[in-house]
């Protein structure tokens, strides 16, 4: 109809025969479990770190600048000397870094949220929180990534746990299981707050006092009435309490149960939550 | 529960979703028909994409209702995500990974085992001209490009519907073309399109039926070309080699074509003309009487005629196209 010579010239796709076979149809196969979906978004995340290793950062030096800081400058103050302090502090240190990381859990999702392929997530027949759990996923290797480098950290500095290698290993995996569900309540900060540097604030204003006020650091029976009660049913101290005793061979089960209980009601309460609101906002 | 009208691939009936005070959407109704591509044409913040948005699930319409190949888009969402695929306004696409790892993530999440995803990202990769790109972080693709692995991540299994939010908005000429291409051969292969679009060449181009959408509502709907006739009928335009020629080529079509209209370009003018027989009819007469002609056009009355007529305001600043354009094709 037009012999307009302005028209642009025509710079048809590559390949016809190549496009024709990709259009084709391709019959779509049954959804993928819900399994199957979250390990894929798990391994999104792990790509992630393959493209910007330097992410791995902060779950690296900050345990080592703490392990070191703590043992060398507060050990013999504390404790009497460094070494005896090391045994009481690392397990500590254990649970302070990867709890601090999981407040990223919440920035990455807040992050996520400004890009248009969560729209696309959100637009495909999957198990809903399958985005969600399959990142939480990718970052429970962080945490073990962390939680390893502190370990090995003071194995070099003459931490020898009675328990040996089995008890660390399940100290870590209690302390990565109660992360998970803590996570949960910095993916709902995340979806709630309007931006990643909130995520952030919110985050640590409520992470870095609980963690302080336990029994991470110190012991607490020289705290004042009211404060030691509190330090005493703050489940970040049971949570350090089990994880020393699994690495000297004195857990109780209580505590053990008292964690994984508390884990589980996090997630019970803010799974569902971050998933309602993952899918709704915007 | 089975389509009211199994021709149809969406119907929806009165539309409405408020953000605070703001009506995005107010009342709209659509009907597109199976196979074809359906334009919805508007200016920016007329609604397009939230209307696109609750049709694909992604937002819950505050009022009205709509079913999508037969499927309630708030009861059965879950049946209309497994029929539909979306490219929305940003891109949908994950920055951080390369374009065969976006590939694989979405035909993975699809259902496909691993093996299936790989070879189907590459061939996506290559029929989209994007195979040596495959291997880079999309962050670092140009517009076009990202638009194609766009569409493509959209295609990894054969959606029945898919949604186009302004797929070539910000890209340049050869971009548009590219994904214009991609466009029509994916209506051949019968994916029914629903495209939504500020450009009004785009849909003239490719779309069957068109809705004008301005304020949340729709103002207008029909084929491009009744569209078009709603605002007038079309004109021949004559472009001469040498303007000393134009009272003679004037002379010419007065007697051809009745009135005549002599435009700003001292080289250039135009006839109303009905039809292309009547219109090559005056051509072939200019020539007999020695006019050399540079360029002619059968133009029908712009669709952004068609806009101003109907809105009372014009759909876009004309520089808006030239403004965006891509770093690197």
């Amino acid at each position: 109809m037009s012999a307009d010579p302005t028209t642009p010239p025509r710079a048809p796709v590559e390949d016809e025969a190549a496009l024709r076979k990709a259009l084709a149809s391709t019959p779509r196969p049954p959804r993928p479990s819900a399994a199957s979906a979250a390990f894929t978004f798990g391994w999104r995340g792990m790509l992630k770190v393959k493209h910007v290793p330097e992410q791995l950062l902060d779950v690296t030096i900050t345990p080592v600048m703490f392990v070191l800081m703590f043992t060398y400058l507060f050990g013999g103050a504390i404790a009497g000397s460094t070494g005896e302090y090391l045994d009481y502090i690392l397990p500590g240190i254990l649970v302070m870094s990867v709890l601090f990381t999981t407040v990223y859990s919440g920035v990455a999702l807040n992050t996520d949220l400004t890009k248009g392929v969560v729209d696309r997530f959100r637009s495909l027949p999957i198990w809903k929180p399958a985005p969600l759990v399959g990142s939480l996923l990718g970052d429970s290797v962080r945490y073990v990534i962390a939680g390893t480098v502190i370990i090995v950290l003071g194995v070099v500095l003459g931490f020898r746990p009675e328990a040996g290698v089995g008890g660390v290993v399940a100290a870590l995996a209690l302390v990565v299981v109660f992360a998970f569900g803590l996570s949960w309540v910095f993916t709902t900060l995340g979806l709630v707050l309007r931006s990643p540097n909130a995520v952030m604030n919110a985050g640590f204003m409520g992470i870095f006092p609980l963690t302080f006020l336990s029994n991470v650091f110190v012991d607490p029976e020289t705290l004042p009435a009211g404060l030691k009660e509190f330090v005493d049913v703050n489940p970040i101290s049971i949570l350090a309490t089990a994880s020393r005793g699994l690495m000297e061979g004195t857990a109780e089960a209580g505590d053990i149960a008292v964690v994984l209980a508390t884990a589980a009601v996090l997630t019970a309460v803010f799974a569902p939550l971050t998933t309602r609101l993952y899918r709704t906002r915007g | 529960m089975p389509p009211d009208d199994p021709a149809l691939a969406i119907e929806a009936t009165g539309l409405v979703k408020s953000f605070g005070e703001t009506r995005a959407v107010d009342g709209v109704d659509l009907a597109v028909r199976s196979g074809s591509v359906y334009g919805v044409l508007g200016p920016n913040g007329a609604g397009k994409t939230t209307t696109i948005r609750m049709l694909a699930t992604l937002l819950r319409p505050d009022a009205g209702s709509a079913r999508v190949l037969g499927h309630d888009i708030v009861d059965d969402a879950d049946a209309v995500r497994s029929v539909v695929s979306l490219t929305g306004q940003l891109a949908s696409v994950d920055e951080d990974l390369t374009g065969r790892e976006n590939l694989i993530l979405l035909g993975r999440l699809l259902g496909l085992k691993r093996a299936h995803a790989k070879q189907r990202a590459a061939e996506l990769l290559d029929a989209f001209g994007l195979a040596e790109a495959a291997g880079r972080l999309v962050k670092n693709y140009s517009g076009g490009m990202r638009r194609r692995l766009d569409i493509a991540a959209s295609i990894v299994v054969t959606p029945q519907l898919m949604f186009l939010d302004e797929p070539t908005t910000g890209l340049d000429p050869r971009s548009r073309n590219q994904v214009w291409d991609i466009i029509r051969a994916l209506v051949a292969e019968g994916t029914t399109i629903l495209l939504c679009t500020q450009y009004l060449d785009e849909a003239d181009q490719l779309a069957d039926g068109i809705a004008v959408i301005d304020h949340g509502r729709v103002i207008a709907e029909g084929t491009p070309s009744q569209l078009k006739a709603s605002v007038g009928s079309g004109a021949l335009h004559v472009r001469l080699l040498d303007p000393a020629q134009r009272p003679e080529a004037e002379r010419v079509l007065s007697n051809e074509l009745g009135a005549v209209h002599l435009e700003p370009d001292p080289a250039a003018l135009s006839s109303p003309c009905p039809d292309g027989d009547r219109a090559a009819e005056a051509v072939a007469e200019l020539a007999r009487s020695g006019v050399r002609i540079a360029n002619f056009s059968l133009g029908q009355p712009s669709l952004d005629e068609v806009f101003l007529a109907l809105t009372g305001h014009p759909a876009e600043e004309p520089e808006a196209n030239a403004i965006e354009e891509e770093q690197a094709a």
